[in-house]
């Protein structure tokens, strides 16, 4: 019998259509159907110039949208060849944190929730609520901040913005202690996700999975630790990999991930060094608006950058950052003029989707709806 | 904004690893190199492109074993018109390497990495939908994020932004 679960489906995190092919509870064949959520974002990045394409990458992973914007504005700062300030490196580790908590947050939320354990979902998003107050104290926005811009930081963090994520970062420890107590060690839990959705390491290199779902089944790669960008290189951190495979290790990965975020933040906010939070480019970085209202030379570079944007030269990069879901890479392409060629977005959980077949075929329904859980999908990233 | 300038000469860049490797198995694939802002490039030959793509995955001092991405570039009116670009890293080596492939626009059809890599199945499709390049020898292709019964191939330079209405 072929089953349609359905694009409007509260387990499948987003538009989803899974066709399944089942013979009595057992999936045989699994067939992921995608592209509900398909907005053009690719073609309708040709059409702007270079800054106004930064609040497009938001709303492409709307879980960690301070990523994509880190993704795409470190390609454009190496295709110009800018060098940026070490307070906005440092501040862009720590927002990527918080934003890689964030994320982490709603997984944990609605995976457990999606399995049957509604109580986590609520404990999740009052954590949740308190990082995007800190999102709208600094940026004005909750989720689609495009703090990140071409040269580096939108706006100077506020008078308290930063005792506010120190107090967060001494009592979230306890908060993950907590979601732990409700899940780790339950019996339920365990009989729902050990030894569920297995996947060998090997098939998760050969289909593209990245990020957890390959730490998961053993491979040791963190493009964070590995291959550093934005002053990465200047933190400790461990890496979760479980060997197991299957979605509880995937769990145990996120939820350490959880921890070694708050650390990394905690770091940042001992480390955070002085100085200005954009670059010296006149010719791409706007100006501050006091200079602007001041200053001739200032307010003509502002109004050509916001009128006829800045000239890139020539060439293409292909960025890459560790999302919480894997590798998210951008590949900008420039003629040389104001308004890229191409932008193309690797999307982590296109590449992890394609593990589902491997994960479900042979399995129960019930397995299916924890290993969709267990990848962490957002629909926006895989359709764009 | 300090920018060396990009390097395209096979004679300076024929020690990195991977275009060794590549010119050591057949020297007639490699149609051009470019070193530019830390990235290493190299133009294949598109009849060789899924070999070049199985020996850089098999080799043992460059193990290129992950297939980051397959994309496209239009470069309409340009003829070739079509470039495929599959960039791929080394998962314990830390490496990338980006390969690309020349199609013009009378046929373009290159063949399916698929039996190299299956994650290279929905890149892929992906690409066929986007562009209409044909990858020949794939299990199953058909368009991805569009409609099935869609026609045009809206992420060509000659198909509108705002679409057809």
């Amino acid at each position: 019998m072929i089953l349609n679960m359905g694009p409007q489906h509260p387990s499948t995190h987003g538009v989803l259509r899974v066709l399944l092919e089942i013979d009595g509870e057992t999936v045989v064949r699994i067939m992921p159907d995608i592209g509900f959520l398909h907005t053009g974002i690719e073609k309708t990045c040709e059409a702007k110039f270079y800054q106004q394409v930064v609040p497009l990458t938001d709303r492409i992973d709307y879980l960690c949208p301070m990523t994509n914007n880190l993704c795409y504005v470190l390609a454009v700062e190496k295709l110009l060849g800018l060098e940026i300030p070490p307070k906005a490196r440092w501040m862009r580790v720590l927002m990527n944190e918080l934003t890689r908590i964030n994320s982490h947050l709603v997984w944990l939320g609605t995976h457990a929730m999606d399995i049957g354990a509604l109580t986590v979902f609520l404990y999740c998003f009052r954590e949740r609520e308190e990082v995007l107050k800190m999102f709208e104290m600094i940026s004005g926005q909750r989720m689609m901040t495009s703090y990140f811009r071409i040269g580096g930081l939108a706006l100077e963090p506020p008078l308290g913005f930063f005792e506010r994520v120190r107090e967060f970062a001494g009592r979230f420890p306890d908060k993950v202690d907590e979601y732990e107590n409700l899940l780790t060690g339950n019996p339920i839990w365990m009989m729902r996700t050990k030894g569920v959705a297995r996947m060998t390491a090997e098939d998760a290199i050969a289909l593209g999975a990245s990020g957890p779902t390959l730490r998961g089944s053993g491979v040791d790669i963190d493009l964070r630790r590995d291959m550093p960008y934005s002053g990465y290189e200047n933190f400790k951190f461990d890496v979760p990999v479980a060997q197991e495979g299957d979605v509880f290790a995937r769990y145990m990965c996120r939820v350490k991930e959880l921890r070694e975020s708050i650390k990394i933040v905690a770091q940042a906010l001992d480390g955070m060094p002085e100085g200005p939070i954009k670059a010296d480019a006149p010719g791409v970085v706007l100006p501050d608006r006091e200079k602007m209202k001041t200053q001739m030379e200032a307010l003509i570079y502002h109004f050509k950058i916001i009128t006829e944007g800045f000239a890139v030269p020539a060439g293409e990069v292909y960025q890459a950052v560790e999302s919480p879901r894997g590798e998210m890479g951008y590949y900008v392409v420039s003629d040389g003029t104001a308004k890229p060629y191409r932008v193309h977005m690797r999307a982590a959980c296109l590449a992890n989707l394609q593990t589902l077949p491997k994960m479900c075929e042979g399995g129960l329904i019930a397995d299916v709806v924890a290993a969709i859980g267990s990848i962490d999908i957002v629909l926006g990233e895989i359709d764009r | 904004m300090a920018l060396a300038p990009a390097i395209t000469d096979l004679e300076q860049l024929k020690g990195h690893p991977a275009v060794a490797r590549l010119l050591a198995w057949n020297p007639s694939a490699v149609t051009g190199v470019k070193f530019d802002r830390d990235e290493m490039t190299i133009h294949v030959d598109r009849a060789n492109i899924r070999e070049a793509c199985a020996v850089l995955r098999d080799d043992a001092e460059c193990v290129f074993n992950f297939l980051s991405d397959i994309t496209c570039v239009d470069w309409y009116p340009a003829e070739p018109r079509f470039e495929v670009i599959y960039h791929l890293l080394s998962i314990p080596k830390k490496e990338r390497v980006r390969l690309k492939v020349r199609l013009d626009s009378a046929s373009p059809a290159v063949e399916s990495l698929c039996s190299v890599w299956p994650g290279a199945n929905y890149f892929e499709r992906e690409v066929f939908d986007l562009f209409g390049i044909r990858f020949t020898g794939h299990p199953y292709l058909r368009r991805l994020l569009m409609p099935e019964d869609w026609e045009g191939h809206p992420l060509r330079k000659d198909y509108p932004v705002e679409g057809y209405r």
